[in-house]
């Protein structure tokens, strides 16, 4: 019971004390868990990573809830999960009920005018920063083209589709690549692969 | 009923987000823009506050949509929905899955989702672009051109460039937030 409290805790100073989310906090994770507490081994640590990395969510729960599962079972998933997040959850709440009496503030309201830029610069330079980190093939490039032109022109068009589908359409091309892949390939390492079912998944990759 | 509409739309944001922070900003932008719970603006307002306190800025941001459409409880439940999948899938991946994500077809998957992810934050940055700086939402709109966030947005991506020149890292965005804020209060008087 000491050792969830503790664990609870500590993800609460963390919460408390990363601004900008997901990577900043998997320095302070690590600084924390393997460093100083050695609660986790490096190793473990970068499977950690590797799982925040590709599973949705925000990386900071990831973290939280993998570090608590292996430091004590799900209760150490729960508590480490509920401490990372409690901290920003009552301060964003406190903002919450004062925030459109705050905006109606003439200065106020100007200065968010200009924020409103700095925020549309900051997710432009977010997409940068992914799409240089991307790894970069002719099938990754041509499904960021593909999505990034068809978002942009249903937006424009007022046509309703929910980015989920441009999710879940990558998901399938890169499954529809990878089985193609495998069946056009001539050494005998994708032999068992095939058998004659395939080619319909296959039939996929031609769309982009 | 609006608790049950806030939980399952982050729910939805929370289960398809891959890669955290900004990768959530298009999904939340349309089920905001279509349950109507907030313009462009004010979800840009949501992200800089998001951004300058702590926590995840998912996290944030479901607390503060939730809050503000329907109090604490709503506040309670949107957040409960966005980290729902990624704390199921977590666990369910340490304790039973973990070798799934070492399988190259796991593998392939998300080498078409990575690309799909970053050309929605990419648009989601385009579209907001053009309402902001030049009153375009759909094709037809009446062009509603704005100098001054034209001429802060240059300025951003000057001093940007110069930190990075001079400091040789990126600049802290809470800076920015904050340059801008005080470039707004001059501008937009």
């Amino acid at each position: 019971m000491k050792k969830l409290f503790l664990l609870m805790l500590t993800m609460m100073k963390i919460g408390l004390f990363t601004f900008g989310g997901g990577y900043a906090m998997i320095s302070l994770l690590e600084n924390e868990f393997v460093s100083k507490r050695k609660w986790l081994g490096t190793e473990e640590f970068l499977d950690m990573v590797a799982i925040a990395e590709s599973t949705p969510g925000p990386i900071a729960i990831n973290g939280a809830t993998y570090i608590g599962y292996r430091v004590k079972g799900i209760p150490g998933a729960i508590f480490g999960t509920v401490g990372v997040v409690t901290p920003s959850f009552v301060i964003i709440y406190l903002i919450s009920l004062f925030f459109y009496r705050f905006l109606s503030i003439s200065w106020v309201a100007s200065a968010f005018k200009g924020i409103q830029v700095a925020v549309v610069f900051l997710i432009f330079s977010a997409a940068l920063r992914l799409f240089k980190k991307l790894s970069k093939t002719p099938f990754t490039v041509t499904v960021f083209i593909a999505v990034a032109l068809a978002a942009v022109a249903l937006s424009l068009f007022a046509i309703r589709f929910s980015s989920v589908w441009f999710v879940l359409i990558g998901a399938a091309l890169g499954l529809g690549a990878y089985l193609f892949a495998l069946l056009h390939r001539d050494d005998g390492d994708g032999g068992e692969e095939g058998k004659t079912e395939e080619p319909v998944d296959a039939g996929e990759e031609g769309t982009p | 009923m609006i608790y049950l509409r806030l939980f399952l739309s982050f729910l939805k944001i929370g289960a398809v987000a891959f890669g955290g922070g900004y990768a959530m900003i298009p999904l939340m932008r349309d089920e905001c823009l279509a349950n109507g719970w907030l313009s462009d603006a004010e979800l840009l307002d949501f992200i800089a506050v998001s951004e300058s306190t702590p926590g995840p800025v998912a996290v944030n941001m479901a607390t503060f949509v939730g809050s503000s459409q329907a109090g604490i409880l709503g506040a309670l439940l949107a957040t409960l929905g966005v980290i729902l999948p990624a704390f199921l899938v977590t666990v369910l991946l340490v304790a039973a899955l973990g070798k799934l994500l070492t399988y190259k077809g796991t593998r392939a998957i998300l080498s078409g989702v990575r690309p799909a992810v970053v050309a929605l934050i990419l648009s989601a940055a385009v579209v907001m672009f053009l309402s902001l700086f030049f009153g375009i939402g759909k094709i037809g709109d009446a062009v509603a051109f704005s100098l001054p966030s034209v001429l802060l947005f240059g300025f951003l991506i000057l001093v940007a460039w110069l930190y990075r020149r001079l400091r040789g890292k990126s600049v802290s965005p809470i800076f920015l937030i904050l340059l801008s804020g005080v470039a707004g209060i001059v501008l937009f008087r």
